[in-house]
Protein backbone atom coordinates (compact mmCIF):
# COMPACT_ATOMS: atom_id res chain seq x y z
CA UNK A 1 0.00 0.00 0.00
CA UNK A 2 0.94 3.62 -0.08
CA UNK A 3 2.32 3.68 3.44
CA UNK A 4 5.23 1.45 2.49
CA UNK A 5 6.29 3.67 -0.43
CA UNK A 6 6.01 6.85 1.59
CA UNK A 7 8.05 5.35 4.38
CA UNK A 8 10.70 4.20 1.93
CA UNK A 9 11.08 7.59 0.24
CA UNK A 10 10.98 9.62 3.42
CA UNK A 11 14.63 9.60 4.57
CA UNK A 12 16.04 10.80 1.22
CA UNK A 13 14.20 14.10 1.11
CA UNK A 14 15.95 15.85 3.96
CA UNK A 15 14.13 18.61 5.78
CA UNK A 16 10.91 18.44 3.84
CA UNK A 17 10.13 14.92 5.08
CA UNK A 18 10.31 15.99 8.70
CA UNK A 19 6.93 17.57 8.37
CA UNK A 20 5.61 15.08 5.88
CA UNK A 21 5.94 11.61 7.33
CA UNK A 22 8.44 12.07 10.07
CA UNK A 23 7.85 13.20 13.60
CA UNK A 24 6.86 16.77 12.81
CA UNK A 25 3.49 18.43 12.89
CA UNK A 26 0.91 17.33 10.31
CA UNK A 27 0.87 19.38 7.12
CA UNK A 28 -1.77 19.90 4.47
CA UNK A 29 -0.33 17.06 2.38
CA UNK A 30 -0.16 14.48 5.16
CA UNK A 31 -3.65 15.18 6.41
CA UNK A 32 -5.06 14.84 2.91
CA UNK A 33 -3.13 11.60 2.34
CA UNK A 34 -4.31 10.39 5.72
CA UNK A 35 -7.87 11.19 4.82
CA UNK A 36 -7.75 9.32 1.52
CA UNK A 37 -5.90 6.32 2.90
CA UNK A 38 -8.15 6.03 5.92
CA UNK A 39 -11.24 6.45 3.79
CA UNK A 40 -10.08 3.60 1.58
CA UNK A 41 -9.12 1.36 4.45
CA UNK A 42 -12.17 1.76 6.59
CA UNK A 43 -14.61 1.22 3.77
CA UNK A 44 -13.13 -2.01 2.52
CA UNK A 45 -12.45 -3.99 5.66
CA UNK A 46 -12.43 -7.66 4.83
CA UNK A 47 -13.02 -9.85 7.86
CA UNK A 48 -11.24 -13.10 8.49
CA UNK A 49 -13.74 -15.22 10.43
CA UNK A 50 -12.16 -17.30 13.14
CA UNK A 51 -15.33 -18.91 14.41
CA UNK A 52 -14.96 -21.59 17.06
CA UNK A 53 -18.31 -21.69 18.84
CA UNK A 54 -21.83 -20.30 19.03
CA UNK A 55 -20.62 -16.73 18.44
CA UNK A 56 -19.79 -17.84 14.90
CA UNK A 57 -23.50 -18.44 14.31
CA UNK A 58 -24.20 -14.80 15.14
CA UNK A 59 -21.26 -13.77 12.99
CA UNK A 60 -22.78 -15.68 10.08
CA UNK A 61 -26.11 -14.01 10.80
CA UNK A 62 -24.38 -10.63 10.62
CA UNK A 63 -23.02 -11.46 7.20
CA UNK A 64 -26.31 -12.84 5.93
CA UNK A 65 -28.83 -10.82 4.01
CA UNK A 66 -30.92 -9.65 6.97
CA UNK A 67 -28.11 -7.75 8.70
CA UNK A 68 -25.84 -7.53 5.66
CA UNK A 69 -22.38 -6.69 6.87
CA UNK A 70 -21.44 -5.79 3.30
CA UNK A 71 -23.24 -2.47 3.72
CA UNK A 72 -20.31 -1.25 5.78
CA UNK A 73 -17.58 -2.38 3.45
CA UNK A 74 -17.04 -5.86 4.85
CA UNK A 75 -17.82 -6.99 1.37
CA UNK A 76 -16.55 -10.49 1.60
CA UNK A 77 -15.56 -12.87 4.35
CA UNK A 78 -11.94 -13.64 3.48
CA UNK A 79 -11.40 -17.25 4.44
CA UNK A 80 -7.71 -16.82 3.76
CA UNK A 81 -5.87 -14.70 6.32
CA UNK A 82 -3.62 -13.37 3.58
CA UNK A 83 -6.48 -11.41 2.04
CA UNK A 84 -8.00 -10.15 5.26
CA UNK A 85 -7.91 -6.93 7.27
CA UNK A 86 -9.93 -7.75 10.38
CA UNK A 87 -9.66 -10.91 12.41
CA UNK A 88 -12.98 -11.70 14.08
CA UNK A 89 -12.34 -14.27 16.78
CA UNK A 90 -15.81 -15.57 17.57
CA UNK A 91 -15.93 -18.16 20.30
CA UNK A 92 -13.85 -19.86 22.92
CA UNK A 93 -10.22 -20.66 22.23
CA UNK A 94 -8.59 -23.60 23.99
CA UNK A 95 -4.86 -23.64 24.57
CA UNK A 96 -4.47 -26.21 21.85
CA UNK A 97 -5.87 -23.70 19.36
CA UNK A 98 -3.75 -20.80 20.62
CA UNK A 99 -0.78 -21.40 18.27
CA UNK A 100 -3.21 -21.71 15.36
CA UNK A 101 -4.84 -18.38 16.18
CA UNK A 102 -1.41 -16.80 16.55
CA UNK A 103 -0.33 -18.15 13.16
CA UNK A 104 -3.49 -16.92 11.46
CA UNK A 105 -2.84 -13.49 12.93
CA UNK A 106 0.80 -13.56 11.82
CA UNK A 107 -0.24 -14.48 8.29
CA UNK A 108 -2.45 -11.42 7.92
CA UNK A 109 -0.72 -8.51 6.17
CA UNK A 110 -0.51 -5.11 7.82
CA UNK A 111 -2.53 -3.05 8.41
CA UNK A 112 -4.72 -5.39 10.40
CA UNK A 113 -7.15 -5.22 13.28
CA UNK A 114 -8.65 -7.79 15.63
CA UNK A 115 -12.13 -8.10 17.08
CA UNK A 116 -12.69 -10.30 20.09
CA UNK A 117 -16.32 -11.36 19.81
CA UNK A 118 -18.18 -12.59 22.83
CA UNK A 119 -17.43 -13.27 26.46
CA UNK A 120 -15.30 -16.38 25.90
CA UNK A 121 -12.93 -14.80 23.42
CA UNK A 122 -12.64 -11.64 25.50
CA UNK A 123 -12.14 -13.14 28.94
CA UNK A 124 -12.59 -16.89 28.87
CA UNK A 125 -16.22 -16.43 29.91
CA UNK A 126 -17.58 -19.24 32.03
CA UNK A 127 -14.76 -21.50 30.89
CA UNK A 128 -12.41 -20.66 33.73
CA UNK A 129 -10.77 -24.06 33.46
CA UNK A 130 -7.48 -25.77 32.72
CA UNK A 131 -7.93 -25.98 28.97
CA UNK A 132 -9.15 -22.55 27.94
CA UNK A 133 -7.32 -19.37 26.96
CA UNK A 134 -8.50 -16.62 29.32
CA UNK A 135 -8.98 -13.90 26.74
CA UNK A 136 -7.37 -13.89 23.32
CA UNK A 137 -5.60 -10.65 24.16
CA UNK A 138 -3.00 -12.87 25.76
CA UNK A 139 -2.35 -14.35 22.31
CA UNK A 140 -2.87 -11.48 19.86
CA UNK A 141 -3.41 -7.72 20.23
CA UNK A 142 -7.13 -6.93 20.23
CA UNK A 143 -8.66 -3.65 19.08
CA UNK A 144 -12.34 -4.10 19.91
CA UNK A 145 -14.03 -6.34 22.45
CA UNK A 146 -17.67 -7.12 21.72
CA UNK A 147 -19.46 -8.24 24.89
CA UNK A 148 -22.32 -10.69 24.90
CA UNK A 149 -22.99 -14.38 25.09
CA UNK A 150 -23.28 -14.42 22.16
CA UNK A 151 -23.50 -10.80 21.00
CA UNK A 152 -26.33 -9.91 18.66
CA UNK A 153 -25.39 -9.11 15.06
CA UNK A 154 -25.98 -5.44 15.77
CA UNK A 155 -23.31 -5.60 18.46
CA UNK A 156 -20.79 -7.12 16.10
CA UNK A 157 -21.59 -4.55 13.44
CA UNK A 158 -21.21 -1.82 16.05
CA UNK A 159 -17.84 -3.26 17.01
CA UNK A 160 -16.71 -3.23 13.42
CA UNK A 161 -17.90 0.35 13.10
CA UNK A 162 -15.77 1.16 16.14
CA UNK A 163 -12.83 -0.16 14.17
CA UNK A 164 -13.83 2.16 11.34
CA UNK A 165 -13.84 5.00 13.83
CA UNK A 166 -10.42 3.95 15.02
CA UNK A 167 -9.09 3.97 11.47
CA UNK A 168 -10.57 7.42 10.94
CA UNK A 169 -8.31 8.77 13.65
CA UNK A 170 -5.12 7.12 12.45
CA UNK A 171 -2.33 9.01 10.77
CA UNK A 172 0.49 7.79 8.61
CA UNK A 173 2.92 9.85 10.63
CA UNK A 174 2.43 7.39 13.45
CA UNK A 175 2.17 4.35 11.23
CA UNK A 176 5.12 2.45 12.65
CA UNK A 177 3.96 3.18 16.17
CA UNK A 178 0.40 2.06 15.53
CA UNK A 179 1.38 -1.08 13.73
CA UNK A 180 4.30 -2.16 15.86
CA UNK A 181 4.00 -5.46 17.63
CA UNK A 182 6.93 -6.48 19.72
CA UNK A 183 7.54 -10.15 20.43
CA UNK A 184 7.70 -9.30 24.14
CA UNK A 185 4.05 -8.31 24.12
CA UNK A 186 2.91 -11.82 23.24
CA UNK A 187 1.19 -13.47 26.15
CA UNK A 188 0.81 -10.20 28.04
CA UNK A 189 -2.50 -8.34 28.10
CA UNK A 190 -2.65 -4.96 26.41
CA UNK A 191 -3.83 -3.10 29.44
CA UNK A 192 -1.44 -2.60 32.30
CA UNK A 193 -1.78 -4.82 35.33
CA UNK A 194 -2.87 -1.98 37.63
CA UNK A 195 -5.56 -0.94 35.20
CA UNK A 196 -6.82 -4.49 34.83
CA UNK A 197 -6.82 -4.96 38.57
CA UNK A 198 -8.81 -1.81 39.13
CA UNK A 199 -11.40 -2.73 36.52
CA UNK A 200 -11.85 -6.31 37.59
CA UNK A 201 -12.77 -5.50 41.15
CA UNK A 202 -13.19 -8.36 43.58
CA UNK A 203 -13.95 -10.93 40.96
CA UNK A 204 -10.49 -11.41 39.55
CA UNK A 205 -10.10 -11.56 35.84
CA UNK A 206 -8.84 -13.64 33.03
CA UNK A 207 -5.15 -13.13 33.57
CA UNK A 208 -4.76 -12.28 37.21
CA UNK A 209 -6.65 -14.94 39.09
CA UNK A 210 -7.11 -13.92 42.68
CA UNK A 211 -9.96 -16.09 43.81
CA UNK A 212 -9.83 -19.62 45.07
CA UNK A 213 -13.56 -20.09 45.25
CA UNK A 214 -16.16 -17.37 45.27
CA UNK A 215 -15.33 -13.85 46.26
CA UNK A 216 -12.14 -12.82 47.95
CA UNK A 217 -13.89 -10.29 50.17
CA UNK A 218 -17.54 -9.71 50.87
CA UNK A 219 -17.81 -5.95 50.80
CA UNK A 220 -20.29 -4.49 48.33
CA UNK A 221 -18.85 -3.57 45.00
CA UNK A 222 -17.95 0.04 44.53
CA UNK A 223 -19.60 0.73 41.21
CA UNK A 224 -21.16 4.17 41.19
CA UNK A 225 -23.08 3.41 38.00
CA UNK A 226 -25.12 0.75 39.77
CA UNK A 227 -26.49 3.08 42.38
CA UNK A 228 -29.86 4.71 41.97
CA UNK A 229 -29.45 8.49 42.35
CA UNK B 1 -47.83 -50.57 43.00
CA UNK B 2 -45.91 -49.87 46.18
CA UNK B 3 -45.26 -53.52 46.68
CA UNK B 4 -44.04 -53.89 43.14
CA UNK B 5 -41.67 -50.98 43.64
CA UNK B 6 -40.38 -52.46 46.87
CA UNK B 7 -39.75 -55.77 45.28
CA UNK B 8 -37.86 -53.99 42.49
CA UNK B 9 -35.67 -52.26 44.99
CA UNK B 10 -35.07 -55.40 46.97
CA UNK B 11 -33.97 -57.70 44.19
CA UNK B 12 -31.90 -57.05 41.11
CA UNK B 13 -33.80 -57.96 37.97
CA UNK B 14 -31.95 -60.38 35.80
CA UNK B 15 -30.07 -59.73 32.60
CA UNK B 16 -29.52 -62.70 30.28
CA UNK B 17 -25.99 -61.63 29.42
CA UNK B 18 -24.97 -61.24 33.05
CA UNK B 19 -26.30 -64.70 33.86
CA UNK B 20 -24.40 -66.13 30.92
CA UNK B 21 -21.25 -64.29 32.00
CA UNK B 22 -21.54 -65.69 35.52
CA UNK B 23 -21.97 -69.18 34.16
CA UNK B 24 -19.06 -68.91 31.81
CA UNK B 25 -16.49 -66.86 33.77
CA UNK B 26 -17.52 -67.53 37.35
CA UNK B 27 -15.38 -65.57 39.77
CA UNK B 28 -14.23 -63.07 37.13
CA UNK B 29 -17.66 -61.45 37.43
CA UNK B 30 -17.39 -59.51 40.65
CA UNK B 31 -20.64 -57.58 41.06
CA UNK B 32 -23.85 -56.82 39.26
CA UNK B 33 -26.03 -53.83 39.88
CA UNK B 34 -28.87 -51.99 38.19
CA UNK B 35 -28.91 -48.22 38.00
CA UNK B 36 -31.48 -45.77 36.69
CA UNK B 37 -34.18 -48.39 36.51
CA UNK B 38 -32.97 -50.72 33.83
CA UNK B 39 -29.28 -50.12 33.14
CA UNK B 40 -27.26 -53.16 34.04
CA UNK B 41 -23.73 -52.69 35.26
CA UNK B 42 -21.41 -55.62 35.73
CA UNK B 43 -18.04 -55.29 37.47
CA UNK B 44 -15.44 -57.70 36.21
CA UNK B 45 -11.85 -58.69 36.86
CA UNK B 46 -9.41 -56.32 35.14
CA UNK B 47 -6.95 -59.03 34.15
CA UNK B 48 -9.56 -60.93 32.11
CA UNK B 49 -11.25 -57.98 30.42
CA UNK B 50 -10.16 -58.78 26.86
CA UNK B 51 -11.09 -62.44 27.17
CA UNK B 52 -14.47 -61.50 28.56
CA UNK B 53 -15.28 -58.81 26.02
CA UNK B 54 -14.12 -61.08 23.17
CA UNK B 55 -16.60 -63.67 24.33
CA UNK B 56 -19.38 -61.09 24.63
CA UNK B 57 -18.70 -59.92 21.11
CA UNK B 58 -18.17 -63.25 19.35
CA UNK B 59 -20.66 -65.48 21.14
CA UNK B 60 -23.74 -65.71 18.91
CA UNK B 61 -26.16 -65.68 21.82
CA UNK B 62 -24.71 -62.35 23.03
CA UNK B 63 -23.53 -60.51 19.93
CA UNK B 64 -22.35 -57.25 21.55
CA UNK B 65 -20.95 -56.01 18.29
CA UNK B 66 -21.24 -52.28 19.00
CA UNK B 67 -19.00 -50.48 21.47
CA UNK B 68 -20.82 -47.23 22.26
CA UNK B 69 -18.26 -45.76 24.59
CA UNK B 70 -15.13 -46.32 26.58
CA UNK B 71 -14.73 -43.87 29.40
CA UNK B 72 -13.62 -43.72 32.99
CA UNK B 73 -14.79 -42.34 36.32
CA UNK B 74 -12.72 -41.09 39.21
CA UNK B 75 -14.77 -40.96 42.40
CA UNK B 76 -11.96 -39.31 44.32
CA UNK B 77 -10.71 -39.96 47.81
CA UNK B 78 -8.12 -42.44 46.63
CA UNK B 79 -10.76 -44.83 45.42
CA UNK B 80 -9.94 -46.86 42.32
CA UNK B 81 -10.59 -45.41 38.90
CA UNK B 82 -13.35 -47.21 37.03
CA UNK B 83 -12.97 -47.87 33.32
CA UNK B 84 -16.38 -48.19 31.70
CA UNK B 85 -17.23 -50.13 28.54
CA UNK B 86 -20.70 -49.37 27.24
CA UNK B 87 -21.77 -52.20 24.95
CA UNK B 88 -24.78 -52.70 22.73
CA UNK B 89 -25.91 -55.86 21.04
CA UNK B 90 -27.54 -54.88 17.78
CA UNK B 91 -28.89 -58.39 16.95
CA UNK B 92 -30.40 -58.89 20.42
CA UNK B 93 -31.18 -55.23 21.18
CA UNK B 94 -29.56 -55.36 24.57
CA UNK B 95 -27.29 -52.94 26.35
CA UNK B 96 -24.70 -53.81 28.97
CA UNK B 97 -22.23 -51.70 30.88
CA UNK B 98 -19.02 -53.45 31.87
CA UNK B 99 -16.90 -51.78 34.53
CA UNK B 100 -13.39 -52.47 35.68
CA UNK B 101 -11.80 -51.03 38.80
CA UNK B 102 -8.13 -50.06 38.63
CA UNK B 103 -6.16 -49.00 41.71
CA UNK B 104 -4.46 -45.61 41.38
CA UNK B 105 -1.08 -47.26 41.85
CA UNK B 106 -1.48 -49.50 38.82
CA UNK B 107 -3.52 -47.87 36.08
CA UNK B 108 -2.92 -50.50 33.42
CA UNK B 109 -5.36 -52.53 31.41
CA UNK B 110 -5.31 -54.41 28.13
CA UNK B 111 -6.54 -52.56 25.06
CA UNK B 112 -9.63 -53.71 23.19
CA UNK B 113 -8.71 -52.01 19.93
CA UNK B 114 -8.41 -55.42 18.29
CA UNK B 115 -12.08 -56.07 19.00
CA UNK B 116 -13.57 -52.72 18.10
CA UNK B 117 -11.72 -50.19 15.96
CA UNK B 118 -13.55 -47.35 17.66
CA UNK B 119 -11.76 -48.13 20.90
CA UNK B 120 -8.63 -46.53 19.43
CA UNK B 121 -9.62 -42.90 19.98
CA UNK B 122 -11.82 -43.65 23.00
CA UNK B 123 -8.92 -45.26 24.84
CA UNK B 124 -6.68 -42.39 23.84
CA UNK B 125 -9.17 -40.04 25.44
CA UNK B 126 -9.25 -42.08 28.65
CA UNK B 127 -5.45 -42.09 28.67
CA UNK B 128 -5.38 -38.33 28.10
CA UNK B 129 -7.92 -37.45 30.76
CA UNK B 130 -7.23 -40.10 33.42
CA UNK B 131 -3.78 -41.51 32.70
CA UNK B 132 -4.94 -45.10 32.25
CA UNK B 133 -2.40 -47.00 30.16
CA UNK B 134 -3.91 -49.40 27.66
CA UNK B 135 -1.45 -52.20 26.96
CA UNK B 136 -1.24 -53.12 23.29
CA UNK B 137 -2.81 -49.91 22.02
CA UNK B 138 -1.25 -49.10 18.62
CA UNK B 139 -0.90 -45.36 19.19
CA UNK B 140 -1.40 -44.26 22.77
CA UNK B 141 -0.98 -40.50 22.56
CA UNK B 142 -2.89 -37.57 23.96
CA UNK B 143 -5.92 -36.79 21.85
CA UNK B 144 -7.58 -33.70 23.35
CA UNK B 145 -4.82 -31.88 25.17
CA UNK B 146 -1.74 -30.57 23.31
CA UNK B 147 1.17 -32.97 22.97
CA UNK B 148 3.44 -30.82 25.12
CA UNK B 149 0.88 -30.67 27.94
CA UNK B 150 2.84 -31.38 31.11
CA UNK B 151 0.29 -30.82 33.86
CA UNK B 152 -0.98 -34.36 34.09
CA UNK B 153 -4.40 -35.79 33.47
CA UNK B 154 -7.14 -33.19 33.93
CA UNK B 155 -10.21 -35.25 34.81
CA UNK B 156 -8.60 -36.83 37.86
CA UNK B 157 -10.19 -35.63 41.07
CA UNK B 158 -6.84 -34.48 42.46
CA UNK B 159 -6.32 -32.14 39.48
CA UNK B 160 -6.86 -28.43 40.26
CA UNK B 161 -9.65 -26.85 38.24
CA UNK B 162 -7.48 -24.24 36.57
CA UNK B 163 -4.51 -26.51 35.98
CA UNK B 164 -1.23 -26.76 37.82
CA UNK B 165 0.66 -23.97 36.06
CA UNK B 166 -0.12 -20.27 36.18
CA UNK B 167 -2.10 -18.79 33.32
CA UNK B 168 1.00 -17.03 32.02
CA UNK B 169 2.95 -20.27 31.91
CA UNK B 170 0.04 -22.08 30.27
CA UNK B 171 -0.13 -19.41 27.58
CA UNK B 172 3.62 -19.53 27.05
CA UNK B 173 3.60 -23.31 26.69
CA UNK B 174 0.63 -23.18 24.34
CA UNK B 175 2.34 -20.65 22.07
CA UNK B 176 5.55 -22.68 22.03
CA UNK B 177 3.58 -25.66 20.76
CA UNK B 178 3.86 -26.12 17.02
CA UNK B 179 1.19 -28.57 15.85
CA UNK B 180 3.24 -29.54 12.82
CA UNK B 181 5.93 -30.98 15.07
CA UNK B 182 3.51 -33.48 16.48
CA UNK B 183 0.88 -34.26 13.88
CA UNK B 184 1.05 -35.45 10.31
CA UNK B 185 -0.42 -33.25 7.57
CA UNK B 186 -3.22 -35.77 7.27
CA UNK B 187 -4.08 -35.38 10.94
CA UNK B 188 -4.03 -31.61 10.59
CA UNK B 189 -6.36 -31.94 7.59
CA UNK B 190 -3.85 -30.19 5.39
CA UNK B 191 -4.13 -32.87 2.74
CA UNK B 192 -1.28 -35.06 1.55
CA UNK B 193 -0.93 -38.78 1.33
CA UNK B 194 -1.11 -41.11 4.32
CA UNK B 195 2.41 -41.77 5.46
CA UNK B 196 4.13 -43.73 8.13
CA UNK B 197 4.33 -41.84 11.39
CA UNK B 198 7.91 -41.92 12.72
CA UNK B 199 7.08 -42.52 16.35
CA UNK B 200 4.64 -45.28 15.51
CA UNK B 201 7.36 -47.34 13.85
CA UNK B 202 9.70 -47.17 16.78
CA UNK B 203 6.98 -48.29 19.16
CA UNK B 204 8.48 -46.16 21.88
CA UNK B 205 5.35 -44.22 22.71
CA UNK B 206 4.82 -40.60 21.81
CA UNK B 207 8.25 -39.27 20.91
CA UNK B 208 7.80 -36.10 18.89
CA UNK B 209 10.24 -34.91 16.32
CA UNK B 210 12.93 -32.65 17.69
CA UNK B 211 11.37 -29.26 18.14
CA UNK B 212 13.68 -26.35 17.48
CA UNK B 213 11.26 -24.05 19.28
CA UNK B 214 11.61 -25.92 22.56
CA UNK B 215 15.37 -25.48 22.45
CA UNK B 216 15.20 -21.75 21.79
CA UNK B 217 12.69 -21.04 24.51
CA UNK B 218 15.21 -19.88 27.10
CA UNK B 219 14.92 -16.24 26.16
CA UNK B 220 11.35 -16.00 27.36
CA UNK B 221 12.01 -17.40 30.82
CA UNK B 222 12.73 -14.02 32.35
CA UNK B 223 9.60 -12.49 30.88
CA UNK B 224 7.50 -15.31 32.25
CA UNK B 225 8.96 -14.89 35.70
CA UNK B 226 8.23 -11.19 35.71
CA UNK B 227 4.66 -11.74 34.61
CA UNK B 228 3.90 -14.59 36.93
CA UNK B 229 3.77 -12.51 40.08
CA UNK B 230 0.11 -11.56 39.93
CA UNK B 231 -1.12 -14.66 38.20
CA UNK B 232 -3.26 -17.32 39.81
Amino acid sequence: MSDRTTEGSAPSRGGLTEGLFGSGTPTFLTTKVDFVVNWARRNSLWPMPFGTACCAIEMMASAASNQDLARFGMERMAFSPRQADVLICAGRVPYKLAPVLRRVWDQMPQPKWAVSMGACASSGGVFDVYSMVQGIDTIIPVDVYVPGCPPRPEALIYGLMMIQEKIRGETLARHAENRSETPESAGVPNAGSEEVRALSGPFGNSTFQNRASGLVHGTPQDRPGDRIP
Amino acid sequence: MTQALRSDLGSVPGHPSVAALRERFGSAVLRHEVVAGDEHVVYVDASRIVELLTWLKDELSQGFNFLSDVTAVDYGGGRPIQVVYQLYSIPHRRALRVKVELPLTNLRIDSVTRLWGTADWLEREVYDMFGVHFEGHPDLRRILMPENYAEGHPLRKDFPLRGRFSRAEQTRRALSHDPEDYYTPLELELGGVPQAVPWKETGGGAVPRASAREASDDGSEARRESHEGGAD
